[in-house]
């Protein structure tokens, strides 16, 4: 292998349903930093069914060129049938970096890449540098996010990586940029195909993504109760944010799995993380200290929660909350 | 019906902690675990043995204590333990572990293998459907339901906004959730007997596997540092009263334009 | 000389400890509160076969030892003091007195289903006026055609109700005194035999503790448990293998309680620093600690002595002894270092005091074990 016949900054566009995710485009900004680093392209992999209308807004969010495959075959994410597409690609056009977001998709398709083309894969990037040699250095959390480790793949290309969604941040749109749309028609081998889709189902479980959110108002045993609960809640009316909350709220049966933050439950970096009557054990810090500003509110001045706070609040959580609601909601009428 | 589990030794991460001192991670006196998704994978396979009279054989590859969570397996109610180990796997990242692993279910029958979708030390979810391309076996990973109808397997796999149904030709792998297998305990007359059982040792020479597929040499990705993220350091606090404190954060928030 | 659990009991004890934390821990303030017999707990250890693990394989038992047996007990009794005393009494008062002096018969009749936990197991001796003084029997049991007849009261009796199967003891002959008393299997449905009233107690509050009553009960023959007056000595040998599950309840409950107590000063703050960081609160845990451990070896060294064929009578009056007294003496300085909170239902260690003050009383008082320790000393 000579590594200098290996150029440019892959990304797989996932769509479901047509729609291109959000980490996609994520993935594009990044690559952008990456591909000016070395001063190559940023290359946009797009496979899937009527979706040829989609690739200039791929441009416009930071590709140099498209790669199309755009046909019935692709439409529905299958193991094979994206693997037998996205290895041809690799294998015809020999990318630098392959950038695969770390959904449930690219955690599936990302390692059954890399062992066809037996290549070295890095899994839930945090973050990605090109070093002063021109290599990808990968960092990623392990230990259940207790230890951070930079991983490399010198010998090996391309050099591939999923990355978690929300982590890298995408560009503004720029409708104005130009770039190029290849089309590339992979010849499936479909005695390999093994796996048949029956259905697709969503499932509206009331689900929130407190992934998403900017602003979390995350409570824990200091709270306490459920109508304390409801105090969060009506703080987070107000400033348009969702409530969270600690690992043993959720034990107790006081708020739902999906909203708790943690090494066991999601990882979130808001602007704001609220941490309300948290004490902060360790894996509830390992889902939260990402986060832009935490404003720590506790009782107990020796709260570790106060070792990663921006702001420590020593009190009453269930006395502050209201008030702060109180003047809050003045504060935006006026 | 044969069956082939895959599981791993792994510590237990959510007993690891910080030195706040040093910043390092202690990890003396942390136990070691069977890992969460692969003793779920272990459960759905057992299940099928329950229902079907499946033949399960659970494999691990590690160090000589790995020995513990076949025994384990063993007295959960699996018929058959082999324990991959040899210095030539020592180093091996995903790839090198997945060659190593495949070049041992090369020489099993299966029917369906089965991995748990990811382990608490590396969180990678990559063995499995590495493994699976190296045996040329269809995959299924985030496995939450598993039929089986006219030879084939009716497959529930998880995803970010419900589930999806497959259908999949024997033989296959499959990577199995924790929180959808909730795993049997030992059974008391299956502890009793589970020392006395074999638990077969495989070396490198054992297995269908090039030798330079193996270990560090085979292993294309090298960790180039490890560290703990360290301290943050400790913004203000106060400890004033209710009133007070409202001001503050209502000021600082806003100092951030938060609000 | 090893002191060293076998790889086999070490396994078994990663199962019951994982099994007492998930399942019996989230019940134990309830079950206390509420006087509730765990039923659901009951089931999931049948399935596991907790209720049969000395019971050899032949007869449908796990085909372990008697530490695994104490282990199971400990680590139960860990987090929830009635638990262990249900698996107790029915292993050690009513599986073993049916292994060790049962008809081959009887032992098929009746170890598969009690080694199952399809039946649960219990056993009778004390009377109102016959506790320590067990010679004191009352009830009586007179020999009819192919049946004896038992009269009587039990009272105090654990796993009554639910119990399916009670070893129960009778006097055959009076003039004989305790030569005179006989054992017998009596099973739940026999007529003339009936539950009675259930006590309200300090502790282990969700173990069933009730009166057993016979009225003319019918008894067949075949269910006299050993030789006719052999009764005392099936009692007496019963209890020594009793002490070693209520010596494991105790040490379980002890160290329960330090481990909530550990838990508590790590977290608990007082004037800036957290309690566990008093040197008077450390010496005071390491020498409670200390005496956790002792109990332990010696629950430990006579169940090794019962496993290995060799008198154990001094050696498990001892652990029970030694045992109970550390689970009172632990438990009373848990609640005084939780403070106030100690004192609430807040807190398990107020449950472990009043679970710990049974260990001194039942299967033979602190008095009877020392009796039966100065008459080795002094034979």
């Amino acid at each position: 292998m000579n590594k200098a016949d290996y150029k440019n900054v892959y990304v797989f566009i996932e769509q479901r349903e047509g729609v291109v995710q959000s980490v996609a485009l994520e993935l594009l900004g990044k690559a952008r930093d990456l591909a000016d680093a070395l001063g190559e392209k940023v290359v946009a992999m797009f496979p899937g069914s009527g979706i040829a209308d989609q690739a200039q807004d791929l441009i416009a969010y930071g590709a140099d060129d498209v790669i199309l495959m755009d046909t019935p075959v692709l439409k529905n994410y299958i193991t094979e049938e994206y693997a037998q597409a996205i290895h041809q690609l690799i294998v015809a056009f020999r990318p630098s970096i392959v950038l695969i977001g770390a959904t449930t998709i690219g955690r599936d398709l990302g390692p059954r890449l890399s062992a066809r083309l037996e290549t070295g894969l890095t899994a839930d990037c945090t973050k990605l540098e090109i070093s002063e040699g021109g290599e990808l250095m990968m960092t990623r959390p392990a230990f259940g996010g207790n230890l951070m480790a930079t991983i490399m793949c010198t010998e090996h290309r391309p050099q591939m990586s999923t990355v978690r969604p929300g982590v890298m941040q995408k560009r503004e749109k720029d409708p104005s940029r130009k770039g190029t749309v290849i089309r590339f028609e992979p010849k499936f081998d479909k005695s390999r195909f093994k796996v048949k889709l029956l259905e697709s189902v969503k499932e509206n479980k009331g689900k929130i993504d407190i992934t998403e959110a900017k602003i979390l108002i995350s409570g824990g045993r200091g709270v306490g109760c459920k109508e304390n609960f409801e105090k969060l809640a009506a703080l987070a009316n107000v400033m348009d944010a969702e409530v969270s909350s600690s690992r043993a709220m959720v034990d107790a049966g006081i708020m739902p799995h999906e909203r708790q933050v943690g090494q066991t439950g999601k990882t979130v970096r808001p602007n704001l993380y609220m941490a309300c009557g948290i004490s902060g054990a360790i894996q509830h810090l390992a889902g939260m200290e990402e986060s832009d500003f935490i404003l720590a509110i506790n009782k107990d001045k020796f709260a570790p929660i106060f070792k990663v706070a921006d702001l420590g609040i020593v009190g009453d959580v269930n006395k502050i909350i209201p008030l702060l609601t109180e003047r809050l909601s003045k504060e935006i009428k006026k | 019906m044969n069956i082939v589990v895959c599981i791993k030794q792994v510590p237990d991460t959510t007993e690891i902690k910080i030195n706040p001192v040093t910043g390092t991670l202690i990890r003396d006196g942390v136990p070691s675990i069977m890992n969460p998704d692969d003793k779920g994978g272990l459960e759905l396979a057992l299940e099928l043995k329950d229902k079907w009279g499946a033949h399960v054989t659970v494999i691990t590859m590690g160090p000589p204590q790995a020995d513990l969570i076949l025994r384990e397996a063993l007295a959960m109610g699996a018929d058959r333990a082999i324990l991959l180990t040899d210095r030539k796997f020592a180093g091996a990242d995903t790839l090198a572990t997945s060659h190593a692993l495949a070049g041992a279910l090369k020489c099993l029958d299966y029917d369906l293998i089965v991995a748990g979708r990811q382990a608490i030390d590396g969180d990678t979810a990559q063995v499995g459907p590495q493994m699976a391309e190296h045996l040329g076996l269809p995959q299924v990973s985030y496995v939450a339901g598993f039929e089986m109808k006219d030879g084939k397997y009716i497959v529930k796999k998880e995803t970010e906004e419900g589930y999806q149904m497959l259908e999949v030709e024997a033989p296959a792998l499959v990577t199995v959730l924790a929180s959808a297998y909730k795993p049997r305990y030992m059974n008391v007359s299956g502890i009793v007997d589970a020392y006395g059982k074999e638990v077969e040792i495989w070396g490198a020479d054992k297995i269908d596997v090039q030798e330079n597929q193996l270990g560090l040499k085979g292993s294309p990705t090298r960790v180039n540092k490890a560290f703990t993220k360290g301290l943050k350091t400790a913004g203000e606090v106060f400890e004033v009263d209710p009133e007070e404190a409202v001001g503050i954060i209502i000021s600082r928030l806003k100092e951030k334009f938060i609000i | 000389m090893n002191f060293e659990l076998t790889k086999t009991q070490q396994l078994f004890r990663q199962m019951i400890r994982e099994f007492a934390e998930k399942e019996v821990k989230p019940l134990a303030a309830e079950v206390d509160e509420q006087e509730r017999f765990p039923m659901e707990t009951v089931a999931k250890m049948a399935r596991l076969g907790i209720f049969g693990i000395p019971i050899p394989k032949a007869y449908g038992g796990a085909g372990g030892d008697n530490i695994m047996y104490s282990i199971a007990v400990e680590e139960l009794s860990r987090v929830c003091a009635t638990t262990g005393v249900i698996v107790s009494a029915h292993t050690s008062l009513c599986a073993a007195p049916i292994l060790d002096h049962g008809t081959e018969e009887q032992k098929q009749k009746y170890l598969p289903k009690l080694a199952s936990g399809e039946w649960l197991g219990a056993f009778g001796l004390t009377e109102p006026n016959a506790g320590t003084d067990a010679s004191a029997q009352q009830t009586m049991a007179v020999e009819e055609g192919d049946h004896y007849v038992l009269n009587g009261n039990k009272i105090f009796i654990t796993n009554a109700g639910y119990a399916h199967v009670y070893v129960i003891f009778a006097m055959t002959d009076k003039s004989m005194g305790t030569k005179g008393i006989s054992a017998f299997i009596v099973e739940e449905g026999m007529p003339g035999f009936s539950v009675g009233k259930k006590e309200s107690k300090m502790g282990i509050r969700g173990s069933a503790t009730c009166e057993l009553i016979f009225e003319n009960c019918i008894v067949p023959k075949e269910n006299l448990l050993g030789k006719i007056g052999g009764g005392f000595g099936i009692a007496m040998k019963t209890l020594d293998g009793g002490r070693i599950g209520i010596a494991s309840q105790a040490l379980g409950i002890a160290q329960g309680a330090m481990d909530e107590t550990v838990k508590y000063t790590k977290e608990r703050k007082q004037f800036g620093k957290s309690l566990s960081q008093f040197q008077n609160m450390q010496f005071q845990m390491a020498d409670l600690q200390t005496k956790v451990e002792a109990a332990r070896l010696l629950v430990r060294s006579a169940s090794f002595k019962k496993d290995s064929g060799i008198p154990y009578s001094a050696d498990a009056a001892m652990a029970k002894l030694f045992a109970a007294e550390t689970a009172m003496e632990v438990t009373t300085k848990a609640v005084q270092f939780h403070g106030g909170y100690g004192y609430t239902r807040e807190y398990p260690v107020e449950r472990m005091m009043r679970d710990a003050k049974i260990t001194e009383i039942y299967e033979g008082t602190s008095e009877v074990q020392r009796m039966v320790i100065a008459a080795k000393l002094f034979k």
